[in-house]
């Protein structure tokens, strides 16, 4: 009836190219998209010509009385849908719409009876528009409604018809948490009214049944009025009889759910008045359901006084449709707009930011062991999805780019793709395709068709690309984890001319989902698929129209751009964009260009990146905090000469107290350095940013960075001492003399890492920069800990050999004597780390060595 | 004001005078990398008791016994009842059951003596009806019995049960015992050292004074057990007796008096005025060959078989050092200036150049008859085999005087302080070899990383 929906199937991945296996090159998880270079340089221009200027969440609803209708966007601002018509795409995506639930009197059944339907997620583009959207829907019971069910459906639309398609899992996963918070609010809400309906049916009978009898006794058995009265009172059990069997359904939906970790933690977090209910709910769900309600009822009774029911309801156009908070709980439909804007969120950044940023989070969940060095939390970061990312790493759902290449288990994946998968959805999915025979969905059709016919027939650019019914997500997406899904058109498209798509040779000859186009605009992207395909069958032959670039031979050009636009930052910083940058603020820049959200995170991350807010201890330190600290740290290394050796005793595990009068001053300095302290603890715990009293023993243990006051009152004399007696386990920078006491270091591993002639001018670019040197740095450190024959002698005689093993191992890393003690400070934390776990609670041990200190002056 | 700070070189005073005791940073044989800072007590923390190869306890002015773990550093227990400072500690180790077990014993100000098991942290035992506080202890391991010293001379057996009791006549009590062959006791008071023996009729033990020597000048500071054949005393005045355990006749007489040069007494009497604490021998310490004395703030090493000095450093601390260890070559010193300092015998290139920093006086006696005669000698006699003690390396750490220190050979060395606190120091490169050690064993239990 829409135009011909296409449905994109999740095809798996043909088997060739497996047998060769480059040895040389770079692990898949290493993959980040490259830029294909297109003749156009800038791959950031919007090219869309989407009426919206960002993602956004979409809640329709399919009235009975108006048909479609939008109910609400996330974010909440008409801004951001612009000029977007939202009516127009409530239609749209409700039409596709199959709803295979029966609710009604089925063949053989004579009162109704509740599916618990599945949700259905599928990927709907409107090339017109320029938006594209995942699209789950769902029903909601309603007692009111139409066969007691509303059809209900959020979207995610976005103008990137990658991201939709690349995250359609993660979506898909997100939503369905979403989803599932609107439907187990609306079973409880849903059980309540019946209830509350039982009580008025009960109450409605027995005044009938007291009216009967009067009949009787007046006008006799056999009268018209006593006839009607002994219908209406049969109707009314039956009615009775319909809405226990109902109450019974609705509240022997399977405990099942309950068992998922993540529900029973939303379940506990309500109110203690819906887990009355809940104790209710779960009991109900034996034989004895009848008893507990009964009692329940009883128990309710004197909240709820029963109201005479008319024997005809009211005419369906009259009444007012319950609103969705009303569907469900309140409660429930607050955590269900939580996880929505958490999805928002998540998923309003550049595709390519998605992919590095689940790239960065699967490698370093892969990094347990170290990445308590120099890893700022994760959790804060993102603010709001820390829950959403905390479960999600319970269930591996990264699954469009599986890094570890092996098949994820099935299990894993019935988490996150089957929703509501109990007994009556089995039948429901199978009878799927006589879905058209349900009334509601024939009604909706009707009304859709009846409604907006002449856009309908005319319009052909919409497509319903990969139309996932669950079903086959079920069995093509197992087939296709092992991967990588490609995504394949069923039809060929006729225009195949302006494609982009560049697949990519990977070291398993597999080619990665992750296509070097995602960065661009959008020219073009939705033939990329048939293209990609063709791309596919003729790979044996080379196919010239498109660039094969391996990750190996991608890997030049790529530094070449960096050198190239490093240089040209020099002379022209406004225009040259470092990758770095590229990658963080400028993507975030240009693809919210026109969104006044200064609430953005990217934004802000941005805007404030001069204005340096000090680091302030006891508060988390985010991603975000070091980012900043990236400036201060960039304009301490130009400004002081001796930042090598300032740096080199944070990271070999030196205290380093910067003693100034300035309270200010000092602040400034310990936030450009404190990036560089190892285990900095999630709260900066290894940090005192100032002290005005004198420090301890102790606190040498605790604190790797001090900034001290220097008074002339007597404290300040005693301050003097503490640093005097302690000389030997602390380096000293005073910012007053600007002067540095600490032992000598001459290597080159910190004089890459804080080079003064950087071209580097951005903080956040300069945190990235150390950033990757720590890692780099970090790697070594794990592999000098875990490798056996450098700590323990082979021959208890033999010490003198672990030494130059030592040794030679550490110049195998490129190390010499003076970063062996960087590297031998980190991997004793690392060995803490793995012995101890994350535990901090003990008494930790101080490390030092004995080494004359000398004064460098500026 | 920085400048002083900054430049370790121009520290103060003494360090300054005897360059060669400024050791600074740069310390190779220091193998003392590691450091970790134990906090529980409340006050002065002054004894130390080694119970096992693992475990230790901490006593002092608070009157609270700590018994900790050296390894993990953790305190195992905190043992609660004394409600003055301690005053004397020891361990107990007997056999019962076919095991060996050890007991831990503490006497308090409040007249308290308390007997408890570490490996539960129970008190066992309490005495508290005692008439004055224990000033010493003494385990006579092959009888099974301990003594406490104080104004009354007590034995116990392993249950505290008292077993005999002697009140002394003297107002100064007994500061310290050791042990002498055949059940005979020797006694510190005050300026005499008083020979007790132990007579075991049966069940039946009574103890009797034998001899009261008093050789010393001024009150007895130290009193140690050197081999079977010899015991040392040392008192106010720096007088050093060794004495023949069996007949207690006097084998050696030193009397060290650290006399100055005339160019330094000057600025030497201005840092030190009370020049006789400063000859105080407050401790000893011997292998059996050597004795090491602590005399004020110098260390004096001497050969108890050949009856000569070996060493001496007058000057080896800032302040009054409070204990000391002797290891073979290596010995350990600790001080009221808050540091420990190891030091190591090393021969000296030129044999008569130390002669000249510093004099002593000293001669050799043998009989009583002779102790009272002549001036001390103004000039060392050419002491073949002098050798000198080069500082190697110390420990700073503690802001208070450092009481007391117990080493646990490679486990580490824990020192104690009046700063309250205990610090265990350890090898640094052993402790990360064992950590190493323990990684690859957790590697090995989860099967990889």
């Amino acid at each position: 009836m829409i135009g011909s929906p296409d449905v994109v199937a999740f095809t798996k991945e043909d088997d060739f190219g497996d047998s060769f296996i480059d040895p040389c090159s770079l692990p898949e998880e290493f993959t980040v998209p490259l830029f294909a270079h297109a003749a156009s340089a800038n791959p950031w221009t919007k090219t869309s010509y989407a009426k919206f200027s960002k993602d956004f969440i979409l809640i329709s609803e399919f009235s009975e009385q108006v048909g479609p209708q939008p109910l609400l966007t996330i974010p909440n601002d008409p801004k951001v849908c612009g000029t977007f018509d939202l009516n127009y795409f409530s239609l749209r995506i409700m039409s596709v719409d199959y709803q295979a639930s029966f609710v009604g009197h089925p063949p053989g059944s004579n009162y109704p009876k509740l599916n618990f339907v599945e949700d259905s997620k599928v990927v709907l583009g409107d090339s017109k528009e320029g938006a594209f959207a995942y699209v789950h829907h769902l029903t909601l019971y309603d007692l009111e409604a139409r066969g007691f069910v509303r059809p209900f459906c959020m979207a995610y639309i976005s103008a990137d018809e990658r991201k939709i398609m690349h995250q359609f899992q993660e979506l898909s996963s997100e939503f369905s948490k979403a989803s599932e918070f609107l439907k187990s609010g609306n079973r409880k809400a849903f059980a309540n009214e019946l209830e509350k309906k039982l009580r008025d049916l009960e109450y409605t009978r027995s005044v009938l049944y007291k009216e009967a009898e009067l009949q009787k006794k007046n006008n006799g058995c056999y009268s018209t009025q006593a006839i009607d009265k002994a219908n209406e009172l049969a109707n009314m059990e039956k009615s009775i009889y319909e809405h226990r069997d109902l109450l019974k359904q609705i509240t022997s939906y399977p405990s099942r759910k309950k068992k998922d970790g993540d529900f029973v933690q939303h379940e506990t977090e309500k109110p203690a008045e819906t887990s009355v209910i809940d104790d209710s709910l779960n009991s109900n769900h034996s034989d004895v359901a009848d008893k507990t309600v009964e009692t329940e009822c009883e128990r309710r009774k004197s909240s709820y006084t029963p109201q005479l029911i008319k024997a005809k309801s009211a005419k369906c156009f009259d009444k007012r449709l319950k609103t969705m908070e009303e569907l469900c709980n309140a409660s429930f439909f607050h955590q269900t707009l939580e996880q929505l804007n958490t999805i928002e969120k998540s998923y309003r950044d550049d595709l390519c930011l998605i992919y590095i940023s689940q790239i960065d989070r699967a490698l370093l969940s892969k990094q347990k062991i170290t990445s308590f060095l120099f890893e700022a939390e994760r959790n804060s970061e993102f603010g709001g999805t820390s829950k959403n990312f905390s479960v999600s790493s319970n269930n591996p759902t990264v699954p469009i780019l599986n890094f570890s290449g092996e098949p994820l288990s099935l299990d894993s994946y019935t988490t996150c793709i089957d929703v509501d998968h109990i007994k009556p959805g089995v039948e429901s999915m199978e009878g799927r395709p006589d879905s058209s025979t349900s009334d509601i969905t024939q009604e909706t059709s009707e009304a859709a068709d009846t409604e907006t016919k002449g856009s309908f027939s005319s319009d052909k650019s919409i497509e319903a690309f990969g139309g996932v019914s669950p079903s086959s997500l079920q069995t093509n997406y197992f087939d296709g984890l092992e991967r990588k899904s490609k995504v394949s058109i069923a039809s060929p498209s006729e225009n195949a001319s302006s494609s982009l798509a560049v697949p990519q040779r990977t070291s398993d000859g597999n080619l990665v989902p992750v296509d070097a186009g995602c960065c661009i605009g959008q020219d073009g992207f939705i033939f990329e698929e048939p293209l990609l395909e063709l791309a596919q069958e003729c790979y044996g032959d080379t196919v010239v129209n498109r660039e094969p670039l391996s990750l190996l031979q991608g890997d030049p050009p790529l530094q070449m751009d960096y050198i190239l636009e490093e240089s040209a930052l020099a002379e022209n910083p406004n225009m040259g964009l470092t990758f770095s940058e590229l990658n963080t603020e400028e993507v975030a820049k240009i693809t919210i260009e026109d969104v006044s959200d200064s609430t953005s995170f990217m934004s802000t991350s941005t805007s404030s990146d001069r204005a340096v807010s000090p680091f302030t201890y006891g508060s988390a330190a985010t991603l975000k905090q070091k980012k900043k600290a990236g400036h201060s740290a960039l304009r301490f290394i130009r400004q002081y000469p001796f930042a090598h050796q300032a740096i080199s005793c944070l990271l070999s595990g030196r205290t380093l107290v910067i003693l100034g009068v300035d309270e200010g001053t000092v602040r400034k300095l310990v936030n450009a350095l404190f990036i560089f302290i190892p285990n900095l603890g999630k709260y900066g715990e290894t940090v005192q940013p100032w002290l005005s009293s004198p420090f301890q023993l102790t606190d040498l243990q605790r604190w790797k960075l001090i900034g001290l006051q220097r008074a002339a009152s007597p404290a300040g004399s005693s301050i003097l001492h503490s640093l005097n007696r302690y000389s030997r386990y602390i380096s000293i920078l005073d910012c007053d003399s600007k002067t540095l006491r600490c032992p000598p270091y001459k290597g080159t591993l910190v004089s890459h890492l804080a080079d003064h002639r950087t071209q580097i001018k951005r903080g956040s670019t300069y945190f990235l920069h150390v950033q990757g040197m720590l890692t780099q740095l970090t790697a070594k450190a794990f592999l000098y800990t875990f490798c056996h024959h450098i700590h323990l002698p082979m021959d208890i005689n033999h010490q003198g050999s672990v030494t130059s093993r030592r040794t030679n191992f550490l110049l195998q890393l490129g190390y010499t004597v003076e970063e062996s003690k960087i590297v031998q400070y980190l991997s004793e934390l690392i060995k803490r780390h793995y012995i101890q776990g994350s535990s901090k609670g003990a008494n930790q041990s101080f490390c030092f060595n004995y080494t004359t200190s000398y004064l460098y002056k500026i | 004001m920085l400048r002083w700070i900054l430049g370790g070189r121009e520290a103060q005073g003494t360090v300054e005078k005897s360059a060669a005791l400024f050791i600074g940073e740069e310390q190779p044989k220091n193998c003392f990398t590691e450091m970790q800072v134990l906090k529980g007590h409340f006050d002065i923390v002054r004894f130390l008791v080694q119970i096992d190869d693992l475990r230790f306890a901490s006593a002092g002015d608070d009157g609270l016994v700590l018994i900790w773990n050296v390894e993990t550093g953790d305190c195992l227990f905190a043992l609660r009842g004394h409600t003055q400072q301690i005053t004397a500690m020891t361990s107990y180790t007997f056999i019962r059951g076919g095991t060996a077990h050890t007991a831990l014993i503490t006497a308090s100000s409040d007249r308290t003596l308390s007997l408890w098991d570490p490996d539960s942290g129970n008190r066992v035992q309490n005495i508290s009806d005692l008439q004055s506080s224990v000033k010493c202890l003494l385990v006579l391991a092959h009888l099974d019995v301990w003594l406490s010293g104080g104004n009354e001379l007590c034995v116990w057996n392993r249950d505290l049960e008292l077993r005999c009791k002697m009140v002394h006549h003297s107002d100064a009590g007994i500061s310290a015992m050791v042990e002498l062959p055949k059940n005979f006791i020797a006694a510190a008071m005050d300026k005499e050292i008083v020979i007790f023996k132990l007579n075991l009729s049966g069940s039946d033990i009574a103890v009797m004074a034998m001899r009261h020597l008093a050789d010393h000048h001024d009150t007895i500071r130290s009193l140690i057990h050197i081999n079977d054949g010899l015991f040392a005393s040392g008192s106010h005045i720096g007088e050093l007796i060794i004495w023949d355990s069996v007949d207690w006749t006097i084998q050696a007489y030193e009397h060290i008096l650290w006399e100055e040069p005339a160019r330094d007494s000057q600025s030497e009497f201005k840092l030190n005025h009370q020049k006789q604490i400063e000859r105080s021998i407050q401790h000893m310490s011997s292998d059996g060959e050597y004795i090491v004395a602590a005399v004020g703030s110098g260390l004096y090493v001497y050969n108890v078989l050949m009856k000569s000095v070996v060493a001496y450093r007058r000057t080896a601390h800032d302040s009054n050092i409070l204990h000391t260890m002797l290891q073979q070559d290596s010995l350990m010193s600790c001080s009221e200036d808050g540091s420990v300092r190891m030091w190591e015998l090393q021969d000296l290139p030129l044999p008569a150049e130390p002669a000249s920093s510093g004099f002593f006086g000293m001669f050799g006696t043998f009989g009583r008859s002779s102790k009272q005669t002549g001036p001390p000698a103004k000039k060392i006699p050419e002491v073949p085999g002098l050798r000198s003690l080069e500082l190697i390396g110390d420990l700073i750490g503690h802001s208070g005087a450092v009481q007391m220190f117990l080493s646990f050979k490679d486990k580490g060395l824990v020192t104690c302080s009046t700063d309250q606190l205990l610090i265990v120091w350890k090898d640094g490169e052993l402790q990360s070899q064992l950590r190493s050690l323990a990684v690859f064993q957790k590697l090995e239990e989860n099967q990889g990383l």
